[in-house]
């Protein structure tokens, strides 16, 4: 049985397309990342997952549930989905603290106690405890986006969408997120990511799904994607970034 | 409040004092010139007034220190009442600005008609005047014949400005609510908040601080704005000063009321100032340049 089931997903802004019949099963514990250049459809793709973006087409399962659907409460099918965005998107009145534990007070129904105890677990585990009540702007974009990761699993998602959650940050600090992204798919969480770290993917991800164009150009194994890659404009997108 | 980019501890180097001592130096140069200046151009002012051929008649009708005296006691009553209108004013407002701002960024196509409304009501709230406002409500709502008693005119004036300064709050809020980016939006709805919740608890908090100056300017200008109600006879600080001024022809009661309106405004102003830096330096880092 798949966790997340997409079939034939269609999306167009306008006039342009950009998602272009998606058909994709990821499985339970599984990393999926998602590569590809700019304005492929990759962060539509993970905003229509989380029904942020409402698709033209096809349909989108979550564990057996169709939440596509419009009569499904899209609130609640968020609430088992955890999303990590590129700029961090902490909110700026609210402690790193509240920051973690708002969804668990307001959407889970946890008391203030409880998941105030939980989250400063998970913030001592990302070394971020001495900065529970800080507000976010007093920390470096690194651990404003370990924060984010933090608030993003605090509530047990079924689901962890990362979307390019490194390209806003400084080289040197980009070690320390993926470091922690590497310990949660080693616990078993099942991501999906958009990136632009084909090292990192090549490492981390149990599959590499090529868009190009809004359709998957080609997926695989890492080890496949990257070292011997079917078709003619993976391989052209991967010598792109071998170039650098 | 200021970050301290050294340490503490460590001594600082002989350049550094220097540079204090530079900085001090400067600082008090500074203050003793511009205490100099105001106090020359006060001097200009008291001097070019006091030896206009007018100016012992009008410090008479004016500045009489015998009639602020007598004036005293009527005119702080009414300031009183105004104080009482200005508080039921303030929390009408926040209510209802804050709702016809929330209606104004609805989306979809079941708030259409709410959003007609909420827009049409702005346009037209802000384009009357208020004085014209307090008339139609002071004098039409009576005139309905609603109740069986008389509806004490302080309350129809409350309700004036409310309506009038609704359509001005409101629109302050929502330029605040549309300056957070959507990014915000997008994170809380992840969460699983749902619209209302993003709202309260995300968007709206954000909005107030962006907007809190201009939230003040209206406050203020409501605070002057409740001496408006004494064109429907409420005995207010301005009307107290008027009975007051009919017996002589003495002015000096405006001048007094005119005086307790500001003595009214100044803390406030200060403390808006006060909070927003502290939220400031709370929650951005560094200081503004």
């Amino acid at each position: 049985m798949s966790l997340l089931r997409l079939d034939a997903v269609y999306k167009s802004f306008g006039t342009s397309e950009v998602l272009r019949g998606i058909s994709l099963e990821v499985h339970a514990h599984e990393v999926v990342a998602l590569i590809g250049a700019s304005g492929s459809g990759k962060s539509t793709l993970l905003r229509a997952i989380n029904l942020l973006e409402p698709i033209d087409d096809g349909q989108i399962w979550l564990n057996d549930q169709d939440i596509s659907d419009p009569r499904v409460k899209v609130d609640a099918v968020r609430s088992r989905i955890g999303v990590v965005f590129q700029h961090y998107n902490l909110f700026p009145h609210l402690t790193v603290l509240d920051n973690v534990t708002l969804a668990s007070r307001r959407v889970h129904g946890v008391d203030r106690a409880t998941a105030e105890k939980s989250a400063l677990e998970l913030l001592d585990r990302v070394g971020l405890a001495p900065h529970a009540r800080s507000f976010p702007d007093r920390l470096s974009g690194g651990q404003q986006q370990r924060a984010a990761i933090v608030r993003a699993i605090a509530t047990n998602p079924e689901l962890l969408l990362l979307d390019e959650i490194t390209s806003a940050l400084d080289p040197e600090l980009v070690g320390e997120v993926l470091a922690l992204v590497r310990e949660l798919a080693a616990d078993g969480t099942t991501i999906v990511m958009a990136t632009h770290e084909m090292a990192f993917a090549r490492d981390v991800a149990h599959r590499v799904v090529f868009l190009d164009g809004g359709v998957i150009a080609e997926s695989g194994p890492p080890s496949e994607m990257f070292g011997s890659p079917r078709e003619e404009r993976t391989r052209e997108f991967l010598a792109r970034f071998s170039d650098r | 409040m200021r970050f301290r980019p050294f340490d503490e501890t460590r001594p600082p180097s002989s350049i550094e004092l220097g540079r204090r001592v530079f900085r001090r130096r400067q600082g008090i140069r500074s203050v003793i010139l511009s205490l100099a200046s105001t106090l020359v151009f006060a001097v200009v002012v008291w001097l070019t007034l006091v030896n206009t051929p007018g100016w012992a008649a009008v410090q008479q009708t004016f500045f009489d220190p015998a009639h602020l005296v007598s004036a005293w006691p009527r005119v702080f009553a009414g300031f009183v009442l105004n104080l009482q209108i200005l508080f039921f004013a303030v929390i009408g407002v926040a209510i209802f600005a804050s709702l016809l701002a929330i209606v104004r960024t609805l989306r979809g196509a079941i708030f259409f008609p709410l959003r007609v409304i909420a827009t049409a009501y702005t346009d037209l709230f802000r384009g009357l005047p208020l004085i014209i406002v307090l008339y139609l409500i002071g004098f039409g709502i009576p005139g309905l014949r609603l109740t069986e008693n008389r509806i004490p005119p302080e309350v129809l004036g409350t309700v004036a400005l409310v309506l009038t300064y609704s359509a001005y709050v409101s629109e302050v809020l929502r330029a605040g609510i549309e300056a957070v980016h959507p990014s915000h939006r997008l994170a809380a709805r992840s969460l699983g908040l749902t619209h209302a919740q993003t709202l309260r608890i995300v968007i709206l908090p954000q909005a107030v601080r962006k907007v809190t100056p201009a939230l003040m300017n209206d406050f203020v200008s409501m605070q002057k704005d409740v001496g408006l109600v004494s064109v429907l006879g409420v005995v207010d600080a301005v009307r107290a000063a008027q009975i007051e001024t009919a017996s002589d022809f003495n002015f000096t009661p405006y001048v007094l009321s005119g005086l307790l309106f500001v003595l009214l405004a100044l803390p406030m102003i200060r403390l808006t100032d006060w909070y927003s830096a502290r939220l400031r330096g709370r929650e951005q880092i560094g200081s503004i340049v």
